[in-house]
């Protein structure tokens, strides 16, 4: 494999504190270096995105007083994609008396990430997660409560505890309005300048530091140069190299990848999470999937006919002939095994010729018992939106008729590599939320996504960032600056490119052909010959596109097909980067399944000898392979044993 | 289906836009209406003109940044996001018009984009409870009726789209702005504010150039979310009562 990358030094995360794990968060914020409040205003600070991460990150260090200029590409900062979110947020309250703690959540989430995170991030992130409920709750976010007036809580996916807050299905929407508010409530008080329709195309790096980005002003098209002491990327996860995903349309892995480009170590990319309960592909018109919460498989139940070929109506299918697949091979956990597991099982038993509905690449997700046990009017009131939603995509009455669901791209557990501070490589650049690789390993566990994201920005970086600012402010900057100046050229120079090509083939046509290829060789599962022949295509279809795309109009005006041709082209970098990650695995574990390393019952099989560590990518210059980095992955508190869910 | 679409062609704030009429063929039912467009967008590039532009990006309902007016109404015939509208709602031979947002507040940026700052204005000027990060209490020292939480989340689950101004003959943004007030007035902890605020936005809401409300509820019948009319009631209450006590911001 010498041919498709080259291996370089470990890497160490120089951040993280040692002693006893409840201790070493204290200890870490304890020897960080503080700002003092009227420094504060004489440092500056860059947030790109407005999601979870990066409105609370935005609200936060603008209330303690560094003035923060943020960026979102939407209209509003309010649209960011954490919005679709639907089920959950995890928190170890234990408000259910159920066995619950800081060290339970701790310990469901290594296991959950099938041993590739790190045992302090997970602690911490647990540690934190208490004080992300208290914090939205007193912003005013509607969690869902019971009559005595208190919050609900639910059970979610790979866990056996109930320590999910939510609001209906759309705890995503109310935690970011929340976090909304508190910015534009920063941005009212003049400590946060928000930048709408903004897309950050390049990162400006400045005697080795991070200390400014390069953006276009997505309605005039003018490219400006902003400069801060720091930079935090707060800009998602890049699903939507896969062309179909659960993400929204805009999402991409431009802001992540130029820093990349630029130097950031790129950590985990074939860490994707594919989830199982989406609503299945209609047509080859599709632009996107559309997730069902898995909350849903708290009460309805996985099936799929014993038969082969079965295409009676499901409700003409005895209970005899029907296989509840989840619940026979896995009875201890049943419908709520982890993600990784469902979406696997549901691809086995499709690949059997026992899918149902078009193409035969769904299963149903079945409620006639929970309504025959709760009642119509109890399952209306507990997932009554998501009904309605799956009614107005499919046309079908999921009262009456089994929904249909299969496995969709939805999170990536992958991104730029992040100390303890979650400062990356390149020193002054932080990365928060989906967008560094993260707290989740290999598989991120249900509900966890928000708590992350909320963590990361509401208390995670305001006590780690004043470590890097306390040695600001930096020198000044102007345009003239060598670096900035190099950093607008090039960006003007690729949008001149991407526009003067002329060809006969659109930017969608080129992200569909990808999405096509991930899916089909490094998507649910992966092999060494199928990675090696998505390469093969990678490189070719890249090589079209900048021979042949075709990109109307001007850069001095709103062009849609122009911010994306310039995201595909991104995409079109990053996939080779994760097929090489997957190839190099070689290995099973948490959402990478690779076909060569499996037990006999078809099972994920870890190679912890050989791959307990975290693979950090450097780019290096176009066309030469990436080099890897290893960062050793230690566990002192969890033990390291294969995953049962049975 | 084939389907005819008239489409508003706007090249940029200050070009003056016209319809334009386009073929659509093949049409699948199970085409959501934004894929209807993204079918044309592609036919139009390979054509050598340049495709419609339109504001969109979760395309599942909740993002709230799709919306276009549809034969004359906000979002189009059924009541829900413009990206949830499935062209099985229309029939073979259908002619559509599609236009972008219409209202003094809501400038077109470009052919259905328009700019809905407004909104954000009118949140920072005071929707929001003031709850820097790290001060909470714990979430249970303060309990809240279930029925006062329900009004609250169904007040809170405005996707902030705008069809409500496009839907109003006075392009008024009442409805916005009662619903974030309702939600946070029906919480213990937005209380503090909840005077400050109800005027604060209002003042905004009319600093904006929104119509004023005349109770006609044309924003109730088109919301995707069933944000109820009702909130502007307690807006108005709310508001009453905030300068009855001699209040001004």
């Amino acid at each position: 494999m010498i041919d498709l990358y080259t291996e370089g030094d470990p890497i160490r995360d120089e951040k993280a504190p040692d002693g006893p794990i409840a201790e070493r968060w204290d200890k870490r914020r304890f020897g960080a270096k503080l700002v003092n409040p009227a420094n504060r205003r004489k440092l500056s600070v860059i947030i790109v995105g407005t999601g979870l991460a990066g409105a609370s990150a935005a609200a936060t260090l603008g209330e303690a007083g560094y003035r923060v200029t943020s960026f979102c590409y939407q209209d509003s900062p309010r649209r960011a994609h954490s919005i679709a979110a639907q089920g959950g947020i995890n928190a170890a309250k234990n408000y259910r008396n159920d066995g619950d703690s800081i060290y339970r959540l701790f310990y469901d989430t290594v296991k959950g990430g099938d041993f590739r995170s790190r045992e302090s991030n997970v602690y911490r992130l647990s540690q934190v997660s208490v004080e992300i409920i208290d914090q939205c709750v007193a912003q005013g976010v509607p969690f869902a409560r019971e009559y005595g007036g208190l919050l609900d809580n639910r059970s979610f996916g790979g866990v056996q505890v109930s320590r999910t807050f939510y609001a209906r299905g759309q705890t995503g929407q109310q935690l970011l309005i929340g976090a909304y508010q508190a910015l534009e409530r920063q941005v009212a008080a003049g400590t946060v300048e928000m930048n709408t329709r903004h897309e950050m195309l390049e990162l400006i790096v400045v005697d080795g530091r991070a200390r400014g980005i390069i953006a276009r002003d997505m309605v005039t098209g003018e490219i400006e140069t902003h400069f801060a002491d720091a930079v935090v990327l707060a800009t998602g996860g890049y699903g939507n190299v896969f062309y179909l995903s659960t993400n929204a349309m805009g999402c991409n892995v431009t802001a992540s990848w130029r820093a990349h480009r630029k130097g950031a170590l790129f950590a985990n990319p074939c860490f994707t999470q594919i989830h199982p309960t989406c609503i299945p592909v209609s047509g080859d018109y599709q632009s996107k999937l559309t997730l069902m919460s898995e909350s849903l498989r708290n009460d309805g139940r996985i099936w799929v006919p014993k038969r082969t070929g079965d295409d009676r109506d499901p409700r003409q299918i005895p209970e005899d002939e029907r296989d509840y697949y989840l619940e026979r091979i896995y009875p201890s956990f049943g419908n709520l095994v982890p993600r990784d597991i469902a979406s696997r099982a549901a691809k086995n038993v499709c690949d059997e010729g026992r899918g149902v509905g078009p193409g035969g690449l769904g299963v149903y997700l079945d409620f006639a018992d929970a309504i025959k046990r709760m009642g119509r009017p109890a399952v209306e009131a507990k997932y009554g939106n998501l009904f309605d939603m799956y009614q107005r995509i499919t046309g079908e009455n999921p009262y009456e008729v089994p929904m249909r669901i299969y496995p969709a791209v939805h999170y990536t557990m992958g991104g730029l590599w992040v100390d303890y501070d979650l400062q990356s490589t390149i020193p002054g650049l932080f990365v928060t939320g989906e967008a560094n690789f993260s707290d989740h390993g290999a598989n991120r566990l249900g509900a966890s996504a928000l708590m992350q994201g909320l963590a990361d920005g509401y208390f995670v970086l305001p006590n780690t960032i004043n470590d890097y600012l306390a040695a600001g402010p930096f020198e000044a900057l102007d345009e003239n600056t060598p670096a900035a100046k190099e950093a607008a050229e090039s960006v003007r120079a690729r949008i001149d490119k991407l526009l003067s090509i002329k060809g006969d083939r659109t930017v969608d046509s080129f992200h569909k052909e990808l999405g096509h290829i991930m899916w089909d060789y490094c998507g649910m599962e992966r092999n060494e010959e199928g990675l090696r022949k998505a390469i093969e295509r990678i490189r070719e279809l890249r090589d079209e596109f900048w021979r042949n795309v075709r990109v109307l109009g001007t850069n001095e005006e709103l062009n849609q097909a122009l911010e994306k041709a310039g995201r595909v082209a991104d995409f079109l970098e990053l996939a080779e980067l994760m097929c090489v990650d997957a190839l190099h695995r070689r290995e099973s574990c948490g959402g990478h399944f690779r076909s060569e390393s499996q037990t006999e019952d078809g099972e994920a099989l870890r190679h912890d000898d050989e791959f307990a560590y975290v693979a950090a990518w450097e780019y290096t210059d176009a066309g030469q392979p990436p080099v890897l980095h290893k960062e050793a992955l230690e566990y002192e508190y969890v033990e390291m044993k294969q995953r049962s869910y049975k | 289906m084939n389907i005819t679409l008239r489409v508003w062609r706007q090249k940029g704030p200050d070009d003056k836009g016209r319809m334009v009429t386009y073929q659509v063929p093949d049409v699948s039912p199970d085409m959501s209406f934004l894929e209807m467009l993204d079918v044309l967008n592609e036919k139009l590039q390979l054509e050598g003109e340049e495709p419609v532009a339109f504001d969109h990006d979760c395309r599942e309902g909740i993002c709230g940044a799709c919306g276009v007016v549809i034969d004359g109404e906000a979002h189009g015939p059924e009541t829900t996001t413009t990206c949830q509208l499935h062209m099985r709602s229309f029939k073979d031979g259908d002619t559509i018009t599609v236009e972008p947002w219409r209202a003094k507040a809501f400038p077109v940026i470009k052919d259905l984009v328009v700019d809905r700052g407004a909104f954000d204005r009118i949140i920072q000027a005071g929707g929001y409870i003031s709850a820097p990060t790290g001060t909470a209490p714990d979430a249970h020292a303060m309990p809240v009726p279930k029925a006062d939480a329900d009004r609250a989340f169904d007040a809170a689950t405005c996707i902030g789209c705008g069809a409500c101004v496009a839907a109003c003959p006075n392009a008024s943004g009442m409805l916005f702005t009662a619903a974030k007030v309702t939600h946070l007035g029906m919480l213990p902890q937005g209380q503090p504010e909840r005077q400050a605020r109800v005027i604060k936005m209002v003042n905004q809401h009319d600093e904006e150039d929104f119509g004023g409300c005349t109770n006609i509820g044309e924003c109730a019948a088109v919301c995707p979310k069933g944000i109820p009319l009702d909130t502007i009631s307690q807006l108005n209450r709310d508001l009453l009562g905030a300068l009855a006590s001699g209040r001004t911001e």
